[in-house]
């Protein structure tokens, strides 16, 4: 076991400079509830932890452009405190509170969720649907990115060397708009998803939907944005035929695995049927936004 | 690597400790600090035998670096009786045989607590997802809500048969 370095850096700027001296040794603390277990079970042997918990804005929700910049280390529990935030976006945060227990809500973060990269990350399909986007620091300076282009595949994603997630920028909502995510587990509590949706819809004042975000989890190895999901239901007034087509859209863009927590028939199947009932609880909410 | 010395807030008294990066705060109570009552069950964060409370939130000690409790304030099981007076969950957990082994049980006291001091009248629901994080292999978790419910009431002033 070598030992073990650790920092606080007190800014984005020497977080930068902390990872690049570190050479890809060095490993993003924020909640810790994956970090902790991984170093534990021996997956990954980092050099450095680096906690970002100290950068200013790493564990605030700021109201910004009628949206929110919600900090990559802001805790599940700290989120779901916030009532603003809670009515805005129900969907991205009751997909967050999803995660795991209550101890776990106390640390985990959206950062954290995301660079994890687990197929299954309930947090991350919701904050697609959401048109969430991400702010990423590196060497080069700071990019924005949207949250779908952050995972490659299991356990990988798109950050370069060096750089890590600052926050996440949620839109302003468009009037008439909802979320919703739902996720199917075998049990109520403390499981990973089958399956896990998430829709983000705007209705005209004839309930006509104008504009639509479906994201999909755990049946591809990355979370998946599906336009023809979302094209099935604008134009719509969310009648059947339209979520038919949805129901038929979203199974199509599945690519999911076969495992003892689900086959590709079932996740396949339970996809579609989410689908329909994310778009219903969605726009329930965009009828009373 | 030279430890950190770790200036923190345990149970309402100024601490201070030195440890090693890789020493969590479950490693650090239990050992550095001969507070054993937080237990590790399954050192995931699965299990809740570890829950403390770390500036007011419920958290697995076992998924927190020692290192981070620096400027902090814990809370753990050691707190919770005053003196020789049992807190009225650890009064309930008796009374209704709530524990076997008690390997889980200060984890469980921990989270009802912050639970009751957020909720004080729950519904049995509340209880039994509040507490999802918390395993139990021997008593069960009849016996457990029940306490955690009946304290809450005795909390709450309501008086009972």
């Amino acid at each position: 076991m070598s030992s073990l370095q650790y920092a606080t850096p007190a800014s984005v700027q020497e977080a930068v400079a902390l990872l690049a001296k570190a050479e890809g040794k060095a490993r993003i603390l924020a909640g810790g509830t994956d970090l902790l277990v991984q170093m534990r079970a021996g997956m990954v042997d980092p050099a450095l932890i680096v906690d970002i918990k100290k950068i200013p804005g790493l564990r605030t929700v700021t109201r910004e452009g009628g949206g929110y910049r919600i900090g990559a280390a802001v805790a599940g529990a700290e989120l779901s405190d916030r009532a603003d935030i809670s009515k805005d976006w129900p969907g991205v945060v009751e997909a967050f509170d999803l995660i795991g227990s209550t101890q776990i809500q106390g640390r985990a973060s959206l950062g954290g969720n995301l660079c994890n990269a687990s197929p299954a990350a309930d947090s991350v399909p919701a904050l697609v649907a959401a048109g969430a986007k991400a702010t990423v620091a590196g060497p080069g300076g700071t990019r924005i990115v949207p949250v779908e282009e952050i995972p490659t595949g299991p356990g990988r994603t798109s950050l370069k060397p060096g750089e890590f997630i600052v926050d996440f920028v949620l839109p302003a909502k468009a009037a008439g708009t909802g979320d919703a995510y739902l996720r199917l587990i075998p049990r109520t509590e403390m499981d990973i998803a089958v399956v896990g949706v998430g829709v983000c819809l705007t209705l005209d004042a004839a309930g006509v939907c104008t504009a639509a975000r479906v994201a999909l989890g755990a049946v591809a190895p990355t979370v998946l944005l599906v336009p023809d999901a979302a094209k099935a239901l604008v134009g719509s007034r969310l009648d059947e035929a339209a979520l038919q087509k949805l129901d038929a859209a979203a199974q199509a863009a599945c690519r999911p695995i076969n495992d003892k927590r689900g086959t590709i028939a079932y996740r396949t199947k339970v996809a579609g049927v989410l689908a329909r009932r994310a778009a219903l609880i969605a726009a329930d909410r965009a009828r009373t936004n | 690597m030279a430890k950190h010395h770790v200036t923190t807030t345990i149970n309402g008294e100024s601490v201070e400790f030195l440890c090693d990066t890789r020493q969590t705060l479950l490693d650090v109570l239990r050992d550095e600090l001969e507070l054993t009552g937080s237990k590790e069950g399954c050192a995931s964060g699965d299990c809740g035998a570890c829950s403390v409370l770390v500036d007011g939130r419920l958290v697995c000690s076992c998924l927190v670096l020692g290192v981070e409790a620096e400027g902090k304030s814990i809370e753990t099981i050691e707190g919770m009786a005053k003196g020789d007076k049992l807190h009225p969950l650890q009064q309930k957990f008796l009374e209704h045989a709530a524990l076997q082994c008690g390997i889980c049980t200060p984890g469980f006291l921990v989270a009802a607590k912050a639970l009751l001091d957020s909720n004080p009248n729950p519904t049995e629901t509340e209880v039994r997802y509040w507490l999802a994080g918390n395993l139990c292999r021997c008593t069960g978790y009849d016996k457990i809500i029940r306490a955690v419910l009946d304290a809450a009431a005795e909390m709450r002033g309501e008086t009972h048969g």
